[in-house]
């Protein structure tokens, strides 16, 4: 009875929506949390609390009673800091007034982009491995989803040659991801400019995600925006999650050429209305003085990835440098398991979990990703753990 | 501040191969930065945070604010570290403000700390009044809060 009940309940569901898979995360942190004294490497988050004046003014926003819906656009206030943060960091100028768009995290930042942009069977071209919801929320906007696969041997960097294998008159949107989860690959300003010479020749909107934008290690971030001609085709998109760590304040902003992002409030409006007043007062704080708070946890996570990468080294296995993001991103082919089955049973035998590559796309087998945003002493345990496991195979 | 130093702060007990790691350097370096930042006198000594309110212990801890008349040749440096040569001293900073030298002083009980500040403290030459308060509980010590965290509230998963 029940049975029949799911069954016809199920064909109801919208076809696409339904043949979605769930994110491959989602399936293994069911398996994680079941478990006990597990040092996850799995946790795309910083481990950093919120900075402290930072949680101090949500605080006495709340206080205030900032309890009310905002402008649609956000408090115009925190657009204006981040007109300024975005201009001195990233290198483009956006006017406050109607540039910047406030959302609810880069996630919907993104969903919104592809909404406004996408028409049904436009291609987006995007790079895999990426971030767990890219394929599905170009779907959702009913777009053509395209994957280019980026490779360790060119350090997962996306270069002009993998887009132009894909590229077709379809195509209307290049999205990037550098620094990229999960592979902490950054692209330098020279590998830039050929992908910008080559959104501007075949004349499409790029959607960037640069929410790791402050954490690189070795050399500083440059944008795409940045580039000649690139800001007024350019959706810039970034957040207060991973440099602040204010994951869970879902806090993100839009910056884009005026039509582009009121199309994009246009959706917002009659879906969110706006992101949380509070969570945008603490973010006004956060800007108040973005280099101490974000220095301090560079220098911390530079040490984490010296560390995991000198283990990875010691043990004999390969993984590219990473150079920005918290997340190492290293192949375990060479020890005769798929991916997911090394996750499972180094999750079962030594109680350390890593997320298996192909949840972050088909060509992210062979590897795992392991995220170095966890204690100094999680990290020499689980590379201790991580030894002895691979001494065995 | 160099990094090195930054990662003895946090740990002092780090083993040099994890350090050389994190720094991404030699072992060998790491050795050798440390000697001379022993030698040199930087580093001062190695120590182990304790929450001793945990210890239970029944000593008591002063806070002294010391008035102090400077003296012609050395000012203020001399009279302070006259006082700060009493091993009773734990730690001894010269201030701004309305008084000159703040003093933390360890003592079995109050009356040991009574002792210290007029038998002692009070008669040096050049110490001009005291002022001391009793520490009733510590909730953080050089930079390390003695309460223990939550519990990790992040999710053991996430993209």
């Amino acid at each position: 009875m029940q049975k029949k009940d799911s069954v016809s309940l199920r064909n109801r569901i919208n076809a696409m929506v339904r043949d979605i898979p769930r994110s491959g995360i989602r399936d293994f942190f069911d398996i994680v949390s079941t478990m006990k004294d597990v040092i996850s490497l799995g946790i795309g988050e910083p481990d950093f609390d919120t900075p402290w004046h930072v949680r101090e003014s949500t605080m006495f926003a709340l206080e205030r009673g900032v309890t009310h819906y905002t402008s649609n656009y956000g408090y115009l206030e925190l657009r204006r800091a981040l007109a300024k943060y975005v201009g001195k960091k990233f290198g483009a100028e956006y006017n406050p007034e109607d540039e910047i768009l406030i959302t609810v995290g880069v996630s919907e930042a993104l969903d919104l982009a592809l909404r406004a942009l996408v028409s049904p069977g436009d291609e987006v071209l995007y790079h895999e491995p990426c971030y767990v919801s890219y394929r599905a929320t170009i779907l959702f906007a009913h777009g053509v989803p395209v994957a280019v696969e980026t490779k360790p041997e060119n350090g997962f960097r996306l270069t002009r040659a993998m887009l132009e294998a894909k590229v077709t008159p379809k195509t209307k949107v290049l999205m990037l991801n550098f620094p990229n989860n999960p592979t902490g690959a950054v692209m330098g300003r020279q590998d830039l400019e050929d992908i910008a010479a080559f959104a501007r020749e075949r004349d499409l909107i790029v959607v960037t995600d640069e929410i790791y934008g402050e954490l690189t290690y070795d050399s500083p971030h440059t944008s795409i925006v940045s580039l000649p001609g690139m800001r007024d085709r350019t959706i810039f998109l970034h957040g207060f999650s991973k440099a602040w760590a204010m994951t869970g304040y879902r806090l993100g902003y839009a910056c884009g050429p005026a039509e582009l992002v009121e199309a994009m409030m246009k959706i917002h409006q009659y879906t969110m209305l706006c992101a949380s007043s509070m969570g945008q007062k603490a973010a006004i704080e956060a800007l108040a003085r973005p280099d101490t708070d974000v220095g301090e946890m560079v220098n911390e996570y530079r040490r984490r990835r010296n560390f995991i990468a000198a283990a990875f080294k010691d043990m004999g296995i390969e993984c590219h440098r990473p150079l920005g993001a918290f997340y190492a991103f290293p192949s375990v082919a060479k020890f005769g398991l798929k991916s997911k089955d090394f996750a499972l049973k180094l999750l079962n035998e030594e109680k350390v979990a890593a997320v298996p590559g192909t949840a972050f796309g088909e060509c992210g087998e062979g590897f795992i990703r392991c995220a170095y945003a966890t204690s100094m002493e999680n990290l020499k345990e689980a590379m201790i753990r991580l030894k002895r496991f691979i001494a065995k195979r | 501040m160099d990094e090195l130093l930054k990662i003895l702060q946090a740990n002092a007990i780090e083993s040099r191969e994890n350090i050389a790691k994190m720094l991404n350097i030699s072992v060998a370096e790491v050795n050798q930065r440390i000697a001379k930042y022993e030698k040199s006198g930087v580093i001062r000594g190695y120590q182990a945070i304790l929450n001793e309110d945990q210890l239970g212990l029944d000593t008591v801890t002063a806070v002294i604010e010391v008035k102090v008349s400077p003296q012609r040749e050395g000012g203020f440096n001399t009279v302070a570290a006259r006082i700060s040569k009493f091993p009773e001293v734990r730690s001894a900073y010269l201030m701004s403000g309305t008084y000159d030298v703040l003093l933390f002083i360890e003592g079995r009980n109050l009356r040991e700390v009574a002792a210290f500040v007029s038998e002692r403290l009070s008669p040096l030459d050049g110490v001009l009044s005291t002022s001391t308060h009793f520490m009733l509980k510590t909730y953080k010590r050089l930079g390390v809060l003695m309460e223990s965290g939550h519990a990790e509230e992040r999710l053991s998963v996430a993209p």
